[in-house]
């Protein structure tokens, strides 16, 4: 367990990773990496229960899956940095024969992910599918699962919403990445998401809300949602981000969802992240 | 083996056989769930569902929820027969096939019944012919089409045993069962009756109209032709196929199927590489269904037992 001081010292690394990789091959999404750094962190650094040795089945750990997999820069970093592989490795990202593909695939092998993702909508379902198994097998682990809210517009969400909570899947957690944008502009411009709490609520989940860049709520809004699994209900937290949470030109736009920093930008981003754990 | 070993001794529908064998392995394998997408009687899954009502997951009208839920449950080491009719196994839910299990490697088997014209009065809706063809495009898939009840039932049982994702087609009308119930194995294609002037290549419900077709071949044309019934359409068994078509050097391939994309695309791709040769198609050309029996559909497609003796008959004087 580390203490908030130490978790923002790995978060403020795990972003000057996200720009590295990114600038690094001209590509990439730096946008929501950057927004989900916190959770991530304190995902992999203090709430889950998890074995940076990697089995794919996951018997006895909580599991984590990613359904936007775009934002794959930000997951590659946490997992490097957790001890999953070598933090070398982030240099490979995108290039060819490398583990780190844009999306997050299991092809390569890449410990750490058990499913591949950037198709979007598929996450939940798969989580769920998980979730179901652990009930089977009397595994009281939790099953993580975070989506985009521009994700939410796929079908195939609400498909696994209405199953999880006609099945008490109560071992599932979805959190959304909510931070009003997606490609084309902000949500309520591209397709609105409505009333989000209503939406969830009505379809038979309990909801949370959570500021993603406050740590003592993350850590207690999650702890608190991990205790309540086996309650009857799927959980979901709505988790408030600003895209690009750390550079400020980067910052609360969807301008920087799918592009790149140049070498001067690059420069800038850097120089507001501290290098906390070396740069690799 | 010969024909005279085929012997017809009963009809019975091949999801049917896809029932019984999920029952056997539910007993066998505790890691074995069925699914099904609000079909579960079309399916023939009601007994496992009564058997074993907490590896019974219901997923409601909801396919693409219903394939990545499979994926989960692979992932944690389960068994999934992810189970619905074939046009909504596969072109619905492509996508999530696509990413979820064939890319991510999962050990999901995607069993999907009600294939094909012998769906029947459904209409063209539900009759899907590009099945095969999109699934055998998908890196890894294993794809299986057996003829009858009884091939149903030993490719059900095979499937559980490999490690990866499987497309296994079955269909819906009362059909003639004639194969034993052993000797079956995944990539082996199944030597019906030997011959030398033709080969006939047939898959699914039309092995049972290539046996006939074989008959009225020897009877009304003297003509030999040999007959393979491939079950498996990926991998291919090719070397069974050269070496029929060294010896005959014509084949007919007979499927219930679009001609784009199907067996037929299959066997020619192994031929033009390694052995051109006269080739006649037995499919759908280019067309949707309708509503009719199975008997007429598959009369007024061009998938009738005389169909395929016609295209036998062509195959052998394009070898002249």
């Amino acid at each position: 367990m580390k203490d908030i001081k130490e978790l923002k010292s790995i978060a403020s690394q795990v972003r000057r990773d996200i720009i590295r990789q990114v600038a690094a091959v001209k590509s990439g999404h730096p946008g929501a990496s950057l927004g989900c750094t916190d959770f991530f962190t304190v995902m992999y650094f203090n709430i889950m229960d998890h074995d940076k040795s990697f089995n794919m089945d996951g018997k006895n750990e909580d599991m984590f899956f990613l359904s936007n997999g775009h934002i794959s820069p930000v997951w590659y970093s946490t997992l490097a940095r957790a001890g999953y592989f070598p933090v070398d490795e982030l240099a490979t990202f995108r290039k060819l024969n490398s583990r780190l593909q844009g999306h997050p695939a299991t092809h390569e092998g890449l410990p750490g992910i058990r499913v591949a993702s950037g198709s979007l909508g598929q996450g939940i379902s798969v989580a769920a599918g998980v979730a179901m198994a652990k009930k089977l097998d009397g595994d009281d682990k939790a099953v993580f699962v975070l989506t985009g809210d521009g994700e939410l517009q796929e079908g195939q969400i609400w498909e696994a919403l209405m199953f999880a909570a006609h099945n008490k899947v109560d071992n599932l957690i979805a959190v959304v990445d909510w931070n009003g944008q997606q490609i084309d502009g902000s949500n309520d411009d591209v397709l609105s998401l409505g009333d989000m709490e209503g939406k969830w609520s009505s379809f038979g989940w309990d909801v949370l809300h959570m500021d993603g860049h406050d740590y003592e709520d993350l850590l207690s809004t999650l702890s608190k949602a991990k205790e309540n699994t086996g309650n009857g209900k799927p959980q979901v937290i709505l988790m408030k981000t600003s895209m690009g949470k750390g550079v400020d030109f980067m910052e609360g736009t969807h301008h920087w969802h799918g592009k790149a920093p140049n070498e001067e930008q690059t420069a800038t981003a850097l120089s507001q992240l501290e290098e906390t754990l070396g740069d690799y | 083996m010969m024909l005279e070993n085929f012997e017809i001794k009963d009809k019975k529908a091949t999801r049917d056989g896809f029932g019984k064998a999920m029952l056997d392995l539910g007993h066998k394998n505790d890691q074995v769930i069925a699914m099904c997408a609000d079909l579960t009687g079309s399916l023939k899954l009601n007994a496992f569902e009564k058997d074993f009502p907490t590896r019974f997951i219901q997923a409601g009208i909801s396919e693409a929820n219903m394939i990545g839920m499979a994926a989960g449950l692979a992932t944690a080491g389960k068994i999934p027969f992810a189970t619905t009719f074939a046009n909504f196994a596969t072109g619905r839910v492509y996508d999530q096939i696509r990413q979820s299990v064939a890319y991510s490697h999962k050990n999901v088997k995607i069993c999907a019944s009600h294939a094909g014209l012998t769906l029947g009065e459904d209409g063209a809706t539900h009759q899907i012919l590009e099945d095969l063809g999109m699934m055998k495009m998908l890196p890894g898939m294993t794809v299986i089409n057996p003829c009858d009840y009884n091939q149903v039932i030993s490719a059900t049982h095979a499937i559980a045993e490999i490690d990866g994702p499987v497309y296994l087609r079955f269909g819906r009308p009362s059909w003639p069962v004639f194969m034993p119930e052993d000797g079956f194995e995944i990539g082996k294609a199944i030597m019906m009756q030997p011959g030398t002037d033709v080969t006939i290549i047939a898959t699914g419900h039309m092995v049972y109209h290539a046996m006939e077709a074989v008959k009225i071949l020897k009877s009304a044309h003297s003509i030999d032709a040999e007959l393979i019934n491939i079950h498996t359409i990926k991998p291919l068994d090719e070397q069974a196929i050269l070496n029929s078509v060294t010896k005959t050097g014509a084949v007919v391939t007979a499927e219930e199927h679009q001609r784009h994309g199907g067996l037929g695309d299959s066997v020619a791709q192994v031929l033009a590489q390694y052995l051109p040769s006269p080739q006649e198609y037995v499919a759908v050309n280019d067309s949707f269904g309708e509503s009719g029996t199975p008997a007429q559909l598959l009369d007024k497609y061009g998938l009738g037992i005389q169909d395929v003796v016609n295209a036998a008959v062509k195959a052998m004087e394009r070898k002249k």
